[in-house]
């Protein structure tokens, strides 16, 4: 079964095609589960949901998470410290599903590994989730799960980096379903003064290869930024401003605030879409 | 030379000669679980390698730094008076610890430091539990005049402030990480950041036979020159193949440079001893092949300390070189076919090695390396008088000589209580080097 062809609620590709229908790039916010506490977390995502974001990408804190930078990186630590497990992320899914947006989980891959990878793919799929995406994953050692995602209608969103062949670009877009991550710099999550030129080259030449949608993450904090990205990508991934945002006030309550004025003031840039 | 490891068939079975196996598998472990990002700069390191083994230009080079620069072959000394109590098996010691640096570590970063120079790299970044792979990266980076960044856990920094300031004579830089459990794991995970970000002008020179590939298969061929030499010297001194090889393990590379030479010689065990730390059934050690589970850990699949829920357990040892949640994927596969056997030293037998071999034979032994040699008393009791072990002595304990003399009661006002025996470690004062 392929994901689209999914009954029920709306899935990746519906959400992203919806947002192309409406001259628009899509909303992508990330929030890892766990962070302060699993209630709060997901009171978060489901702030980002009310706020605007179109689609929920929850991620699994992690012990090594050698692709993110300070920010997650502490909000990873508090999450473990407080004892989250990686079965909170299913109750997660669930709650971004029910305050209606697609949920996908962002995980390094030793997690799965240890999980099981086709029992986590049962478990995510039974949970309303849409899929994966994998930092530390690419296709080449993912034939597990690309079997896992297939067998179980479950989305595999694989990333692309400016450091990417063409060669790789193609091996790596024909693996993917749902959209293509590109990260739009060289380096780890966490906010950017500016999102380099090389992320729109870099969707130009995903483009090139493959019909998905390209959705652009890392660096990404501001309207601003969002409304340049959204002139050239179908969607904007924005994480590291979201867990920030969270941590910002004086309690959960101002987080939460935080955090859906957030998405409320990107929600506005990626309908504004500057034209490069 | 074709064989079928003994005892096994099914998938587990391996035919021809195991010294041919490359990455980026062994068997089921290895590979390159690696953010995308990494994926060209691999694929160019692989590409450079494969054209730079086989370039008599590059070898040459490498030769001639081993000869002049870091005193080449080792020797191989025989240790009769340590072997008394090793069963009175001949116990002879492959001497890495007589290298420039103070250990093998200099065999391979010499290797990668020409790579970098020959893809136009002129900044290198490493990773370093508390020294030893940190002071060679940074005497390499000095010799060849490129710019060097070495990542060190903040808790290491401040335990071995000589070494940082070694590394600082040398002209490199020293980042304290202030990540996470702040010792040589940390480490690691930030100079993967920093390389995906600087990954088109950075060489990631990796101090151990484990990472994504190509590096376990690189750092292992830059080290086997450890066993090829140390073959021949025991073939003329002693006129066979020693009956077991003993080396200490943590990411592994000093075993496996020994280990190499003899993979195809089926009388020859090949012991990987593990750090055990306070023991294997206490929880707090370094034992990943012994106490761990297969999964995913910086770019590679192999043994590794994990929860149930696949995070990382922090690993305990009195040496730090041996103090990393995980291990080579070569020495996972060599374990899994049953061509080598790894078992565990604690703290505390380390140690007990460590004066032992101080006092019957004037060599200070790092406490990596007296982990192989009190695997060798082990072994030696085993095989008897007629019995003959080789040890990868992977390096000196002039580092070391403060944990020492903490553990064994040396400090101003406590002279002469050196025959009181082992006593308990200061905490975390046990950081030192990666083996």
């Amino acid at each position: 079964m392929n994901p689209s062809d999914r009954p029920g609620p709306e899935g990746v590709e519906d959400v992203l095609r919806r947002a192309a229908e409406e001259g628009r790039a899509a909303l992508i916010g990330y929030l890892p589960v766990g962070f302060p506490d699993v209630p709060a977390s997901i009171e978060a995502m489901k702030a980002l949901v009310a706020g605007g974001v179109d689609l929920v990408e929850i991620g699994i804190p992690y012990s090594d998470p050698l692709m993110d930078g300070p920010v997650i990186q502490h909000a990873a630590e508090v999450a473990l410290r407080g004892g989250t497990r990686t079965a909170d992320v299913l109750t997660a899914v669930r709650a971004v599903r029910e305050a209606g947006a697609p949920a996908l989980v962002m995980t390094y891959w030793n997690i799965v590994d240890r999980y099981g990878v086709d029992r986590f793919a049962q478990d995510l799929a039974a949970a309303g989730g849409a899929g994966l995406i994998t930092p530390d994953l690419i296709p080449d050692e993912g034939a597990d799960w690309i079997e896992a995602a297939q067998r179980h209608g479950l989305d595999r969103v694989f990333l692309v980096a400016p450091s990417s062949t063409d060669e790789r670009l193609r091996s790596t877009t024909a693996a993917c379903t749902g959209f293509v991550y590109a990260a739009s710099t060289m380096g780890v999550t966490g906010a950017r003064a500016s999102v380099g030129p090389r992320a729109h080259e870099l969707v130009e030449r995903t483009r090139k290869v493959c019909d998905l949608p390209v959705c652009v993450g890392l660096g990404v904090s501001t309207g601003e930024q969002a409304a340049q990205v959204a002139g050239y990508a179908d969607g904007v991934i924005v994480g590291s401003a979201f867990v920030k945002a969270l941590s910002s006030g004086p309690d959960l309550a101002a987080g939460l605030l935080a955090v859906r004025a957030l998405a409320e003031e990107l929600a506005l840039g990626v309908r504004r879409g500057v034209e490069q | 030379m074709t064989r079928v490891v003994e005892g096994r068939t099914g998938p587990l079975a391996h035919t021809g000669p195991l010294a041919a196996v490359d990455g980026p598998y062994f068997g089921r472990f290895g590979g390159r679980f690696v953010p995308e990002a990494l994926v060209a700069a691999l694929e160019e390191l692989e590409r450079t390698y494969a054209q730079a083994r086989i370039d008599p230009q590059f070898t040459g080079e490498l030769e001639r730094l081993h000869r002049e620069y870091s005193g080449r072959p080792s020797i191989l000394t025989e240790v009769p008076r340590f072997a008394e109590h090793a069963g009175g098996a001949r116990v002879l010691l492959k001497r890495e610890d007589l290298n420039h640096t103070g250990s093998h570590k200099i065999n391979n970063v010499l290797g990668q430091a020409l790579l970098a120079v020959r893809m136009g790299k002129r900044r290198v970044i490493a990773e370093t539990g508390a020294g030893q792979h940190g002071v060679a990266t940074a005497t390499a980076a000095a010799l060849m005049g490129l710019e060097c960044l070495v990542f060190m856990g903040e808790e290491d920094t401040r335990r071995q402030a000589l070494n940082v300031a070694r590394m600082r004579l040398l002209g490199a830089d020293v980042v304290s990480v202030t990540a996470g459990s702040r010792t040589l794991k940390d480490a690691m995970n930030e100079a993967m950041r920093d390389w995906v970000t600087n990954v088109e002008t950075t060489h990631y020179l990796i101090g151990t036979v484990a990472g994504p590939h190509p590096f376990p298969t690189i750092v292992r061929d830059f080290q086997r020159v450890i066993g090829q030499e140390a073959r021949a010297q025991i073939l003329e001194r002693v006129g066979r193949l020693p009956d077991a090889i003993c080396a200490c393990v943590g990411g592994g590379s000093n075993a496996l440079g020994i280990f190499h030479a003899f993979l195809d010689d089926p009388g020859v065990d090949l012991i990987g001893f593990e750090a055990g730390g306070d023991g294997v059934d206490t929880g707090r050690h370094a034992a990943s092949i012994n106490g761990g589970l297969p999964g995913v850990l910086h770019g590679n699949r192999t043994f590794i300390l994990q929860d149930s829920d696949g995070q990382t357990i922090e690993s305990h040892s009195v040496s730090a070189g041996l103090d990393y949640p995980g291990v080579g994927p070569q020495h996972s596969w060599l374990h899994e076919i049953g061509r080598a056997r790894y078992e565990a030293v604690d703290d505390a037998q380390a140690m007990d090695a460590f004066r032992l071999l101080c006092r019957t034979e004037g060599i200070i032994p790092a406490i990596e390396s007296s982990h192989a040699l009190a695997g060798a008393l082990r072994v030696g009791r085993e095989l008897g008088p007629d019995g003959v072990i080789l040890v990868n002595l992977s390096g000196r304990g002039d580092k070391d000589v403060d944990t020492a003399a903490r553990w064994f009661g040396l400090m101003p006002g406590e002279e002469n209580s050196a025959d009181r025996g082992p006593r308990e470690p200061v905490a975390g004062s046990d950081h030192q080097e990666e083996a």
